[in-house]
């Protein structure tokens, strides 16, 4: 029984660890189109692009895979899936059969589409080999505008802050991190950037970049202002790499779509992480996730269907993090643009959460420096008492107090 | 060069060299030690590197950020507990112990 898995990223490696930890004794291939060892790639935004930094930490060691017979291959792309005949062809020419099929495929970041956008200076981060260059230009520059305040966008704001760059953040949205989190987060995100000296432009995206010899060297916004840049960093989302799912006939739709049991359309082929989208009832439309805890999650929940055949419905919480300057946010749950927020702490004190519900229900949970609501949160949100808002809104209310009084008699 | 002896469930016991500067995660995981998880790469997110310290006094002292991840590891917690990720070697260490938990999920 071969399995194969596509993408050695965070939810891939998991994938062929946890099929061996389950005890599948059977053939592991796991295929990936670039050359690196697998490595964590949230660090790439953060710690990485500071002073100091060494190489990138290994998401396992290089002795791992050969100790495990997980066979794996790098610099192997996978060009095109034949699902009728159980295998899938590789850019160089081979082919792999499968008896199982697992899909972690990530995502790609998405391009923006402006006048001047391929001058030089203009880069965009998702990968090691984007981060290392990202690094050595930013010894150089002076001046440098992130287009996206996203998650991404803002961890690297705030990463060349840090090393002392004029900074400079524009995002089309009305506010920092609109799509991820609730207003009281953005207000403290942008706070945090403001006081490091960074200027925000929000409401506003990018009509054009100018250059000089190839060179970008100022960015024109839709509303007219324009400024300096010799360094541009592009951070405006990702999409699914969802595009040899849909060549082969498999149901996508903004991502490969899954069961409850992460099963795509075709039987025997899975699916993991950032490439997956699933029908969200609530939201209306397919929803994608993209965080390591759900890859990892998502993969040892499929790793286990494929070694002891199908259980549970997959069925955890996700959880994400960013660091940016003295910042900690931390989020769990899933959460829907109009929920009704309670605040817990004070957002202009050390730390404070913002509890999102939905017709009367906790359904997320964004905390900025209270990595014990955070931890609250989660174990309520994974099968504890809930509570309600009027509980949350009043004087002295405590997460982590309520799930202790609480534990146990759900 | 510091040493670091890890002592698994089942009393394997595992004497690994360590570097300072490096955190007791780095050095785990680039051994392969079983039992060592660190989801999140070493930033205190997931308390899935917990372990359990043979001389707790001579660790740097748990922050606060670690001491609230540390209440919700998998494993119980003692007051030898510490996550891996956030114990730096210090060259002065010999014969350091640490204890992996049953389980970290
Ligand atoms: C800079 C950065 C910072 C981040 N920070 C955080 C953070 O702080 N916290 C957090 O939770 N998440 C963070 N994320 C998101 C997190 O990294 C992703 O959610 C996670 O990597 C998803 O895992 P995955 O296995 O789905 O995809 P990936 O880890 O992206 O792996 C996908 C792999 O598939 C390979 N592949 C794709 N197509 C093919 C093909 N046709 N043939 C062969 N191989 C193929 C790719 O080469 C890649 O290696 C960050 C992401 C980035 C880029």
């Amino acid at each position: 029984m071969t399995v194969v898995v596509i993408g050695a990223g965070h939810g891939g490696v998991q994938v062929a660890a946890s099929l061996r930890a389950e005890g599948h004794r059977g053939p592991v291939v796991l295929l990936d189109g670039q050359d690196h060892l697998p490595y964590h790639r949230p660090q790439l935004s953060k710690e990485f692009l500071g002073p100091g930094a060494g190489d990138p930490q290994l998401l396992r060691s290089a002795s791992f895979f050969a100790d495990q017979d997980i066979d794996l291959r790098l610099g192997t792309a996978v060009a095109a899936l034949h699902p009728a005949r159980r295998r899938v062809e590789l850019r160089d020419g081979g082919a792999v059969d499968y008896t199982h099929l697992v899909l972690a495929l990530g995502s790609s970041l998405r391009r923006l589409q402006v006048p001047g956008v391929e001058l030089d200076g203009i880069a965009q981060l998702g990968s090691l080999t984007d981060a290392a260059a990202l690094r050595a230009r930013l010894d150089a520059a002076r001046d440098v505008v992130v287009v996206g305040g996203g998650f991404l966008g803002l961890e690297i704001a705030a990463a060349c802050a840090d090393v002392g760059r004029a900074v400079t953040v524009v995002e089309p949205q009305a506010r920092l991190l609109a799509r991820a989190v609730a207003p009281p987060v953005s207000d403290a995100v942008r706070r945090a950037h403001e006081a490091a000296g960074t200027v925000l432009h929000v409401g506003t995206g990018v009509q054009r970049f100018l250059g000089r010899a190839g060179q970008v060297r100022r960015v024109v916004l839709s509303d007219g202002s324009e400024f300096p840049a010799d360094l541009v960093v592009i951070a405006v989302g990702v999409v699914a790499n969802s595009g040899i799912a849909e060549a082969a006939g498999l149901a996508v739709d903004d991502g490969v779509l899954v069961d409850p049991w992460l099963r795509t359309s075709v039987p025997d082929i899975f699916a993991v992480g950032d490439c997956v989208a699933r029908p969200d009832r609530e939201l209306g439309a397919p929803r994608r996730i993209e965080c390591v805890q759900n890859a990892i999650d998502q993969a040892r929940h499929v790793a286990s269907s494929i070694a002891h055949g199908l259980g549970e419905p997959y069925g955890k919480v996700p959880w994400f993090w960013t660091h940016q300057f003295a910042l900690r946010v931390q989020t769990v749950g899933l959460g829907f643009p109009d929920d009704d927020c309670v605040l817990v702490g004070d957002p202009d004190g050390d730390g404070f959460s913002v509890c999102r519900f939905r017709r009367g229900r906790l359904v997320a949970v964004e905390s900025v420096n209270r990595p014990r609501d955070h931890m609250a949160a989660r174990r309520l949100l994974s099968g504890g008492v809930l509570p309600v808002p009027a509980e949350v809104g009043s004087a002295g209310f405590d997460l982590k107090d309520h799930e202790l009084a609480t534990r146990g008699t759900a | 060069m510091p040493t670091l002896t890890f002592v698994l469930p089942d009393g394997t016991r595992r004497t690994l060299e360590g570097k300072a500067g490096l955190s007791v995660m780095e050095v785990a995981m680039a051994e392969d030690l079983p039992g060592i998880i660190a989801e999140c790469g070493g930033n205190a997110m997931c308390a899935t590197c917990h372990v359990y310290a043979g001389a707790t006094d001579r660790l740097p002292p748990v922050s606060e950020v670690e001491d609230e991840m540390l209440d919700s590891t998998a494993a119980p917690r003692t007051p030898a507990s510490r996550l891996s990720c956030q114990v730096q070697i210090a060259d002065n260490w010999d014969g350091m112990t640490f204890d992996v938990p049953e389980t970290q999920l």
